[in-house]
Protein backbone atom coordinates (compact mmCIF):
# COMPACT_ATOMS: atom_id res chain seq x y z
CA UNK A 1 0.00 0.00 0.00
CA UNK A 2 0.99 2.97 -0.79
CA UNK A 3 1.13 6.13 1.82
CA UNK A 4 -1.10 8.87 1.03
CA UNK A 5 0.92 12.12 0.50
CA UNK A 6 0.93 14.96 3.15
CA UNK A 7 -1.17 18.19 2.28
CA UNK A 8 0.88 21.05 3.27
CA UNK A 9 0.01 24.99 2.90
CA UNK A 10 2.87 27.13 2.39
CA UNK A 11 1.46 30.63 3.61
CA UNK A 12 2.94 34.42 3.97
CA UNK A 13 1.87 36.91 5.62
CA UNK A 14 1.14 40.62 5.33
CA UNK A 15 4.45 43.01 4.10
CA UNK A 16 7.15 39.99 4.43
CA UNK A 17 10.14 39.50 2.18
CA UNK A 18 9.24 38.47 -1.57
CA UNK A 19 8.85 34.55 -0.75
CA UNK A 20 11.92 32.94 -2.99
CA UNK A 21 12.17 30.75 0.20
CA UNK A 22 8.86 29.68 0.90
CA UNK A 23 8.42 28.80 -3.00
CA UNK A 24 11.82 26.55 -2.62
CA UNK A 25 10.51 24.76 0.14
CA UNK A 26 7.22 24.26 -1.64
CA UNK A 27 8.84 23.01 -4.94
CA UNK A 28 11.60 20.87 -3.02
CA UNK A 29 8.70 19.51 -1.11
CA UNK A 30 7.07 17.88 -4.23
CA UNK A 31 9.79 17.43 -5.98
CA UNK A 32 11.77 15.41 -3.60
CA UNK A 33 9.28 14.49 -1.40
CA UNK A 34 6.13 13.52 -3.24
CA UNK A 35 3.81 16.28 -0.57
CA UNK A 36 0.81 18.38 -2.19
CA UNK A 37 2.05 21.37 -1.63
CA UNK A 38 -0.51 24.40 -1.51
CA UNK A 39 1.12 28.02 -1.46
CA UNK A 40 -0.97 30.74 -0.61
CA UNK A 41 1.01 33.43 -2.48
CA UNK A 42 2.33 36.41 -0.64
CA UNK A 43 0.62 39.19 1.42
CA UNK A 44 -2.15 37.06 3.24
CA UNK A 45 -4.06 37.91 5.95
CA UNK A 46 -4.17 35.18 8.80
CA UNK A 47 -7.77 34.86 8.20
CA UNK A 48 -7.07 34.02 4.77
CA UNK A 49 -4.80 31.32 5.52
CA UNK A 50 -7.15 29.94 8.02
CA UNK A 51 -9.50 29.32 5.73
CA UNK A 52 -7.43 27.99 3.26
CA UNK A 53 -6.08 25.39 5.32
CA UNK A 54 -9.96 24.15 6.26
CA UNK A 55 -10.91 24.33 2.47
CA UNK A 56 -8.14 22.34 1.25
CA UNK A 57 -7.84 19.84 4.35
CA UNK A 58 -3.97 19.87 5.16
CA UNK A 59 -2.32 18.37 7.83
CA UNK A 60 0.38 21.30 7.88
CA UNK A 61 0.50 24.64 7.38
CA UNK A 62 3.56 26.35 7.67
CA UNK A 63 3.89 29.82 7.60
CA UNK A 64 7.26 31.77 6.95
CA UNK A 65 8.00 35.01 8.63
CA UNK A 66 11.03 37.06 8.22
CA UNK A 67 9.51 39.86 9.31
CA UNK A 68 10.51 40.16 13.13
CA UNK A 69 6.40 39.81 13.94
CA UNK A 70 6.92 35.74 14.78
CA UNK A 71 5.94 36.56 18.73
CA UNK A 72 2.47 37.87 17.43
CA UNK A 73 1.86 36.22 14.37
CA UNK A 74 2.33 32.36 15.13
CA UNK A 75 0.25 32.20 18.81
CA UNK A 76 -2.17 33.97 16.68
CA UNK A 77 -2.37 31.60 14.02
CA UNK A 78 -2.38 29.26 16.65
CA UNK A 79 -5.40 30.46 18.06
CA UNK A 80 -7.53 30.87 15.06
CA UNK A 81 -6.52 27.43 14.05
CA UNK A 82 -7.75 26.15 17.46
CA UNK A 83 -10.83 28.44 17.03
CA UNK A 84 -12.05 26.85 14.05
CA UNK A 85 -11.59 23.26 15.87
CA UNK A 86 -8.36 22.43 13.92
CA UNK A 87 -6.25 21.24 16.67
CA UNK A 88 -5.23 18.46 14.70
CA UNK A 89 -3.57 20.99 12.22
CA UNK A 90 0.93 21.21 12.35
CA UNK A 91 1.46 24.53 12.54
CA UNK A 92 5.57 24.87 11.57
CA UNK A 93 7.58 28.08 10.92
CA UNK A 94 10.42 28.88 8.97
CA UNK A 95 12.08 32.48 8.08
CA UNK A 96 14.80 34.61 10.31
CA UNK A 97 14.00 33.87 14.01
CA UNK A 98 15.84 34.60 17.06
CA UNK A 99 16.98 31.21 18.89
CA UNK A 100 15.20 32.12 22.25
CA UNK A 101 12.03 33.55 19.99
CA UNK A 102 11.97 29.89 18.65
CA UNK A 103 12.58 28.12 22.11
CA UNK A 104 9.52 30.01 23.53
CA UNK A 105 7.38 29.58 20.62
CA UNK A 106 7.76 25.72 20.80
CA UNK A 107 7.41 25.60 24.91
CA UNK A 108 4.11 27.36 24.85
CA UNK A 109 3.37 24.78 22.34
CA UNK A 110 2.46 27.96 19.62
CA UNK A 111 4.41 26.10 16.81
CA UNK A 112 5.66 22.49 16.58
CA UNK A 113 8.88 23.37 14.77
CA UNK A 114 10.69 26.00 13.18
CA UNK A 115 13.31 25.68 10.62
CA UNK A 116 15.88 28.37 9.77
CA UNK A 117 17.62 29.11 6.42
CA UNK A 118 19.59 26.60 5.75
CA UNK A 119 17.31 23.28 6.42
CA UNK A 120 17.08 20.88 3.64
CA UNK A 121 13.89 20.28 2.06
CA UNK A 122 14.37 16.34 2.87
CA UNK A 123 15.03 17.64 6.83
CA UNK A 124 12.33 19.35 7.11
CA UNK A 125 9.77 16.89 4.97
CA UNK A 126 11.56 13.99 7.47
CA UNK A 127 10.33 16.00 10.47
CA UNK A 128 6.81 16.45 9.32
CA UNK A 129 6.60 12.93 8.70
CA UNK A 130 7.84 12.22 11.99
CA UNK A 131 5.69 14.91 13.69
CA UNK A 132 2.55 14.04 11.86
CA UNK A 133 3.57 9.82 12.61
CA UNK A 134 3.12 10.75 16.43
CA UNK A 135 0.41 12.15 16.38
CA UNK B 1 -19.84 5.84 8.86
CA UNK B 2 -21.61 8.74 6.77
CA UNK B 3 -20.86 11.19 9.73
CA UNK B 4 -18.83 13.30 6.91
CA UNK B 5 -21.52 13.91 4.34
CA UNK B 6 -24.07 14.64 6.36
CA UNK B 7 -21.90 17.58 8.19
CA UNK B 8 -20.79 18.42 4.55
CA UNK B 9 -24.32 18.95 3.93
CA UNK B 10 -24.91 20.98 6.86
CA UNK B 11 -22.12 23.57 5.63
CA UNK B 12 -19.53 21.89 8.11
CA UNK B 13 -15.94 22.89 5.59
CA UNK B 14 -13.59 20.61 7.74
CA UNK B 15 -16.05 17.97 6.93
CA UNK B 16 -16.45 18.63 3.07
CA UNK B 17 -12.78 19.06 2.32
CA UNK B 18 -11.78 15.84 4.72
CA UNK B 19 -14.40 13.87 2.11
CA UNK B 20 -12.75 15.24 -1.27
CA UNK B 21 -9.55 14.50 0.26
CA UNK B 22 -11.03 10.59 1.64
CA UNK B 23 -12.15 10.34 -2.04
CA UNK B 24 -8.80 12.12 -3.74
CA UNK B 25 -7.22 9.24 -1.46
CA UNK B 26 -9.22 6.19 -2.35
CA UNK B 27 -9.77 5.63 1.13
CA UNK B 28 -12.22 2.71 2.11
CA UNK B 29 -15.48 3.57 3.08
CA UNK B 30 -15.48 6.95 0.94
CA UNK B 31 -17.63 5.19 -1.58
CA UNK B 32 -20.50 4.53 1.85
CA UNK B 33 -20.30 8.49 2.22
CA UNK B 34 -20.86 9.53 -1.80
CA UNK B 35 -24.04 6.89 -1.67
CA UNK B 36 -25.52 9.01 1.20
CA UNK B 37 -25.07 12.73 -0.21
CA UNK B 38 -26.04 11.16 -3.95
CA UNK B 39 -29.61 11.89 -3.23
CA UNK B 40 -28.94 15.33 -2.61
CA UNK B 41 -27.11 16.03 -5.59
CA UNK B 42 -27.46 17.30 -9.43
CA UNK B 43 -28.91 20.74 -8.59
CA UNK B 44 -26.15 23.01 -9.18
CA UNK B 45 -24.79 24.25 -12.44
CA UNK B 46 -21.90 23.08 -13.02
CA UNK B 47 -19.14 24.81 -15.36
CA UNK B 48 -16.10 23.76 -16.77
CA UNK B 49 -13.14 25.94 -17.87
CA UNK B 50 -10.38 24.49 -20.08
CA UNK B 51 -7.10 26.24 -21.31
CA UNK B 52 -3.17 25.99 -21.80
CA UNK B 53 -1.62 26.60 -18.98
CA UNK B 54 -1.05 30.63 -18.70
CA UNK B 55 -4.17 31.19 -19.92
CA UNK B 56 -5.58 33.00 -17.16
CA UNK B 57 -8.10 30.46 -16.32
CA UNK B 58 -7.30 31.08 -12.14
CA UNK B 59 -7.57 34.93 -12.56
CA UNK B 60 -11.31 34.14 -14.38
CA UNK B 61 -12.29 31.74 -12.18
CA UNK B 62 -12.07 34.19 -9.61
CA UNK B 63 -13.39 36.90 -10.93
CA UNK B 64 -16.37 34.42 -11.77
CA UNK B 65 -16.76 33.70 -8.52
CA UNK B 66 -16.76 37.35 -7.55
CA UNK B 67 -19.38 38.10 -10.33
CA UNK B 68 -21.92 34.94 -9.41
CA UNK B 69 -21.64 36.25 -5.76
CA UNK B 70 -23.01 39.64 -6.59
CA UNK B 71 -25.61 37.87 -8.29
CA UNK B 72 -26.44 36.31 -4.57
CA UNK B 73 -25.21 32.57 -6.10
CA UNK B 74 -23.20 30.33 -3.86
CA UNK B 75 -20.17 29.26 -5.57
CA UNK B 76 -17.44 25.92 -5.33
CA UNK B 77 -14.32 25.88 -7.34
CA UNK B 78 -12.53 22.86 -8.08
CA UNK B 79 -8.82 23.73 -9.26
CA UNK B 80 -7.24 20.50 -10.83
CA UNK B 81 -3.62 20.27 -11.31
CA UNK B 82 -1.42 18.39 -12.79
CA UNK B 83 0.64 15.93 -10.47
CA UNK B 84 4.11 15.38 -10.89
CA UNK B 85 4.90 11.74 -12.46
CA UNK B 86 7.84 11.52 -11.00
CA UNK B 87 6.84 12.13 -7.51
CA UNK B 88 3.40 12.05 -7.26
CA UNK B 89 3.76 15.72 -5.63
CA UNK B 90 1.47 18.72 -6.46
CA UNK B 91 2.14 22.08 -6.31
CA UNK B 92 -1.47 23.68 -6.09
CA UNK B 93 -0.79 27.31 -7.18
CA UNK B 94 -4.01 28.02 -8.31
CA UNK B 95 -5.46 29.19 -4.79
CA UNK B 96 -2.82 32.78 -5.06
CA UNK B 97 -4.95 33.88 -7.05
CA UNK B 98 -8.03 33.37 -6.16
CA UNK B 99 -7.95 34.18 -2.03
CA UNK B 100 -10.14 37.24 -2.57
CA UNK B 101 -12.99 35.01 -1.36
CA UNK B 102 -11.33 33.70 1.98
CA UNK B 103 -13.41 35.32 4.21
CA UNK B 104 -16.28 35.11 2.47
CA UNK B 105 -18.34 31.78 3.03
CA UNK B 106 -20.29 31.63 -0.20
CA UNK B 107 -17.16 30.15 -1.87
CA UNK B 108 -15.32 27.06 -1.30
CA UNK B 109 -12.13 26.57 -3.06
CA UNK B 110 -10.54 23.32 -3.51
CA UNK B 111 -7.29 22.46 -5.48
CA UNK B 112 -7.25 18.90 -6.33
CA UNK B 113 -3.98 17.21 -7.40
CA UNK B 114 -4.23 14.13 -10.40
CA UNK B 115 -2.96 11.60 -9.27
CA UNK B 116 -4.79 8.18 -9.66
CA UNK B 117 -4.59 5.73 -12.72
CA UNK B 118 -7.29 5.05 -15.17
CA UNK B 119 -9.29 8.24 -15.09
CA UNK B 120 -9.06 8.11 -11.49
CA UNK B 121 -8.85 12.07 -11.54
CA UNK B 122 -11.72 11.93 -13.46
CA UNK B 123 -13.60 10.05 -10.87
CA UNK B 124 -12.16 12.19 -8.27
CA UNK B 125 -13.23 15.37 -9.73
CA UNK B 126 -17.02 14.06 -10.15
CA UNK B 127 -17.18 12.85 -6.47
CA UNK B 128 -15.92 16.37 -5.61
CA UNK B 129 -18.55 17.76 -7.39
CA UNK B 130 -21.14 16.16 -5.66
CA UNK B 131 -20.27 17.36 -2.55
CA UNK B 132 -19.98 20.91 -3.65
CA UNK B 133 -23.57 19.37 -4.98
CA UNK B 134 -24.87 18.57 -1.76
CA UNK B 135 -23.17 21.58 0.17
CA UNK B 136 -25.95 23.19 -1.86
CA UNK B 137 -23.80 25.40 -4.15
CA UNK B 138 -25.75 27.21 -6.87
CA UNK B 139 -22.50 26.91 -9.40
CA UNK B 140 -19.71 24.44 -9.24
CA UNK B 141 -16.44 25.73 -11.35
CA UNK B 142 -14.19 22.92 -12.51
CA UNK B 143 -10.78 24.54 -13.85
CA UNK B 144 -8.44 22.36 -15.56
CA UNK B 145 -5.44 22.32 -17.72
CA UNK B 146 -6.79 21.36 -21.26
CA UNK B 147 -4.25 19.20 -22.22
CA UNK B 148 -4.62 15.77 -22.39
CA UNK B 149 -7.18 13.13 -22.65
CA UNK B 150 -7.73 12.56 -18.53
CA UNK B 151 -8.17 16.75 -18.71
CA UNK B 152 -11.07 16.47 -21.51
CA UNK B 153 -12.56 13.47 -19.39
CA UNK B 154 -13.07 15.89 -17.03
CA UNK B 155 -14.95 18.60 -19.15
CA UNK B 156 -17.91 15.46 -19.24
CA UNK B 157 -18.61 16.35 -15.91
CA UNK B 158 -19.94 20.41 -16.81
CA UNK B 159 -22.90 21.60 -17.96
CA UNK B 160 -21.47 24.76 -19.59
CA UNK B 161 -18.02 24.53 -21.09
CA UNK B 162 -15.45 27.54 -21.35
CA UNK B 163 -12.80 27.14 -23.54
CA UNK B 164 -10.30 29.68 -22.91
CA UNK B 165 -7.80 30.93 -25.37
CA UNK B 166 -5.02 34.00 -25.43
CA UNK B 167 -3.34 35.34 -28.15
CA UNK B 168 0.12 34.72 -29.23
CA UNK B 169 0.07 30.78 -28.41
CA UNK B 170 -0.77 29.57 -32.13
CA UNK B 171 -4.16 28.49 -29.60
CA UNK B 172 -6.53 28.26 -32.55
CA UNK B 173 -4.32 25.26 -33.87
CA UNK B 174 -3.33 24.41 -30.51
CA UNK B 175 -7.03 23.92 -29.31
CA UNK B 176 -8.06 21.73 -32.15
CA UNK B 177 -5.24 19.42 -31.53
CA UNK B 178 -6.29 18.99 -28.42
CA UNK B 179 -9.77 17.84 -28.73
CA UNK B 180 -11.36 20.99 -27.39
CA UNK B 181 -13.11 22.83 -29.96
CA UNK B 182 -15.45 20.06 -29.95
CA UNK B 183 -15.66 20.74 -26.37
CA UNK B 184 -16.83 24.61 -26.33
CA UNK B 185 -20.06 26.20 -25.52
CA UNK B 186 -18.44 29.47 -25.36
CA UNK B 187 -14.99 30.68 -26.19
CA UNK B 188 -12.89 32.93 -23.97
CA UNK B 189 -10.76 35.22 -25.95
CA UNK B 190 -8.65 35.98 -22.87
CA UNK B 191 -6.05 38.95 -22.42
CA UNK B 192 -7.61 40.10 -25.61
CA UNK B 193 -5.50 43.86 -25.12
CA UNK B 194 -2.80 41.82 -26.46
CA UNK B 195 -1.46 41.72 -29.76
CA UNK B 196 -2.70 39.39 -31.75
CA UNK B 197 -6.16 39.26 -30.45
CA UNK B 198 -8.19 40.01 -33.11
CA UNK B 199 -6.35 37.22 -35.31
CA UNK B 200 -7.28 34.80 -33.14
CA UNK B 201 -10.78 36.04 -33.05
CA UNK B 202 -11.49 35.76 -36.70
CA UNK B 203 -9.67 32.46 -36.71
CA UNK B 204 -12.18 31.59 -34.59
CA UNK B 205 -15.14 32.85 -36.04
CA UNK B 206 -13.85 30.85 -39.17
CA UNK B 207 -13.46 27.81 -37.35
CA UNK B 208 -16.66 27.93 -35.99
CA UNK B 209 -18.55 28.53 -39.15
CA UNK B 210 -16.77 25.20 -40.24
CA UNK B 211 -18.62 23.22 -37.25
CA UNK B 212 -21.68 21.78 -37.69
CA UNK B 213 -23.78 22.89 -34.50
CA UNK B 214 -27.20 20.66 -34.70
CA UNK B 215 -28.48 21.23 -31.47
CA UNK B 216 -28.74 25.03 -32.17
CA UNK B 217 -26.20 27.03 -30.20
CA UNK B 218 -23.04 28.33 -31.37
CA UNK B 219 -20.30 28.89 -29.20
CA UNK B 220 -20.03 32.81 -28.39
CA UNK B 221 -17.01 34.56 -28.52
CA UNK B 222 -16.49 36.33 -25.58
CA UNK B 223 -13.53 38.84 -24.97
CA UNK B 224 -12.08 39.62 -21.73
CA UNK B 225 -9.04 42.05 -21.07
CA UNK B 226 -7.85 44.79 -18.95
CA UNK B 227 -7.09 42.45 -16.15
CA UNK B 228 -5.28 45.91 -15.09
CA UNK B 229 -8.16 47.57 -14.63
CA UNK B 230 -10.61 46.15 -11.96
CA UNK B 231 -13.58 47.59 -12.99
CA UNK B 232 -13.31 46.67 -16.55
CA UNK B 233 -12.07 43.65 -16.36
CA UNK B 234 -14.87 42.86 -13.50
CA UNK B 235 -17.49 44.32 -15.97
CA UNK B 236 -16.19 41.74 -19.12
CA UNK B 237 -16.27 38.92 -16.68
CA UNK B 238 -19.48 39.59 -15.30
CA UNK B 239 -20.67 39.79 -19.27
CA UNK B 240 -18.82 36.70 -19.53
CA UNK B 241 -21.08 34.97 -16.55
CA UNK B 242 -24.51 36.81 -18.65
CA UNK B 243 -23.47 34.64 -21.76
CA UNK B 244 -23.17 31.74 -19.09
CA UNK B 245 -26.38 32.16 -17.28
CA UNK B 246 -27.94 32.34 -21.14
CA UNK B 247 -26.09 28.92 -22.21
CA UNK B 248 -27.82 27.51 -19.00
CA UNK B 249 -31.17 28.99 -20.03
CA UNK B 250 -30.89 27.42 -23.52
CA UNK B 251 -29.73 23.71 -22.32
CA UNK B 252 -33.06 24.06 -20.11
CA UNK B 253 -35.66 25.12 -22.80
CA UNK B 254 -34.05 22.89 -25.69
CA UNK B 255 -33.99 19.90 -23.19
CA UNK B 256 -30.41 19.71 -24.28
CA UNK B 257 -29.66 20.18 -20.48
CA UNK B 258 -31.19 16.23 -19.96
CA UNK B 259 -28.21 15.33 -23.00
CA UNK B 260 -25.55 16.78 -20.89
CA UNK B 261 -26.87 15.31 -17.54
CA UNK B 262 -26.84 12.04 -19.98
CA UNK B 263 -23.43 12.72 -21.06
CA UNK B 264 -22.44 13.48 -17.03
CA UNK B 265 -24.30 9.94 -15.85
CA UNK B 266 -22.58 8.10 -18.61
CA UNK B 267 -18.82 9.49 -17.43
CA UNK B 268 -20.25 8.88 -13.70
CA UNK B 269 -20.78 4.84 -14.26
CA UNK B 270 -18.07 4.38 -16.29
CA UNK B 271 -15.49 5.62 -13.43
CA UNK B 272 -17.47 3.88 -10.99
CA UNK B 273 -17.67 0.56 -13.00
CA UNK B 274 -13.52 0.89 -13.56
CA UNK B 275 -13.08 1.43 -9.87
CA UNK B 276 -15.33 -1.00 -8.34
CA UNK B 277 -14.09 -3.87 -10.72
CA UNK B 278 -11.00 -3.49 -12.01
CA UNK B 279 -9.13 -1.16 -9.89
CA UNK B 280 -9.16 -4.34 -6.70
CA UNK B 281 -8.31 -6.54 -10.00
CA UNK B 282 -5.13 -4.82 -11.01
CA UNK B 283 -4.22 -3.70 -7.19
CA UNK B 284 -4.85 -7.87 -6.65
CA UNK B 285 -2.61 -8.79 -9.35
CA UNK B 286 -0.16 -5.58 -8.45
CA UNK B 287 0.57 -6.87 -4.94
CA UNK B 288 0.76 -10.82 -5.64
CA UNK B 289 3.52 -9.84 -8.90
CA UNK B 290 1.26 -11.56 -11.17
CA UNK B 291 1.43 -8.15 -12.96
CA UNK B 292 5.12 -7.89 -13.92
CA UNK B 293 4.45 -11.83 -14.79
CA UNK B 294 2.52 -10.82 -17.44
CA UNK B 295 4.59 -7.58 -18.43
CA UNK B 296 7.52 -10.37 -18.57
CA UNK B 297 5.69 -12.84 -20.80
CA UNK B 298 4.55 -9.57 -23.17
CA UNK B 299 8.32 -8.56 -23.16
CA UNK B 300 9.56 -12.03 -24.16
CA UNK B 301 7.13 -12.75 -26.70
CA UNK B 302 5.65 -15.44 -24.91
CA UNK B 303 2.06 -14.54 -25.26
CA UNK B 304 0.53 -11.42 -26.21
CA UNK B 305 -1.42 -8.93 -24.32
CA UNK B 306 -5.42 -9.95 -25.19
CA UNK B 307 -4.39 -13.58 -24.35
CA UNK B 308 -3.51 -12.80 -20.84
CA UNK B 309 -6.59 -10.07 -20.48
CA UNK B 310 -8.28 -12.89 -21.67
CA UNK B 311 -6.74 -15.29 -18.97
CA UNK B 312 -7.67 -12.51 -16.26
CA UNK B 313 -11.10 -12.42 -17.17
CA UNK B 314 -11.87 -16.10 -17.37
CA UNK B 315 -10.10 -16.15 -13.54
CA UNK B 316 -12.20 -12.77 -12.05
CA UNK B 317 -15.27 -13.32 -13.82
CA UNK B 318 -18.21 -15.51 -12.92
CA UNK B 319 -20.10 -16.17 -16.31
Amino acid sequence: MKNKPMRVLLAKTGLDSDGKEIRLVARGLRDECGMDVIFTGLYRSLDEIVDAALQENVDVVGLGVSNGHEMELFPRLRELLDARDAQDIILIGGGFIPKKHKTALKESGSVTEIFSPGSSVRTIAEVLRQIAASK
Amino acid sequence: MAELGKRAMEGDIRAASRLIRNMEDNLPGTEAEIKDIFPFTGKAHVIGITGSPGAGKSTLTDEMAAAYRKKDKTVGVMAVDPTSPFTGGALLGDRIRMQRHAEDTGVFVRSLATRGAMGGLSKAVGDGIHVLDAMGKDVIIVETVGVGQQEVEIINHAHTVLVVLVPGMGDEVQALKAGLMEIADIFVINKADRDGASKLYQETLNMLQMGKWDDGWIPPIVTVENVADPISFAQSVSDLTDKIDEHYQFLVKSNILAVRKHRKATAEINESLRATILEPILNELTANGELETMIQKIMKRELDPYSLAELVAKKYMAS
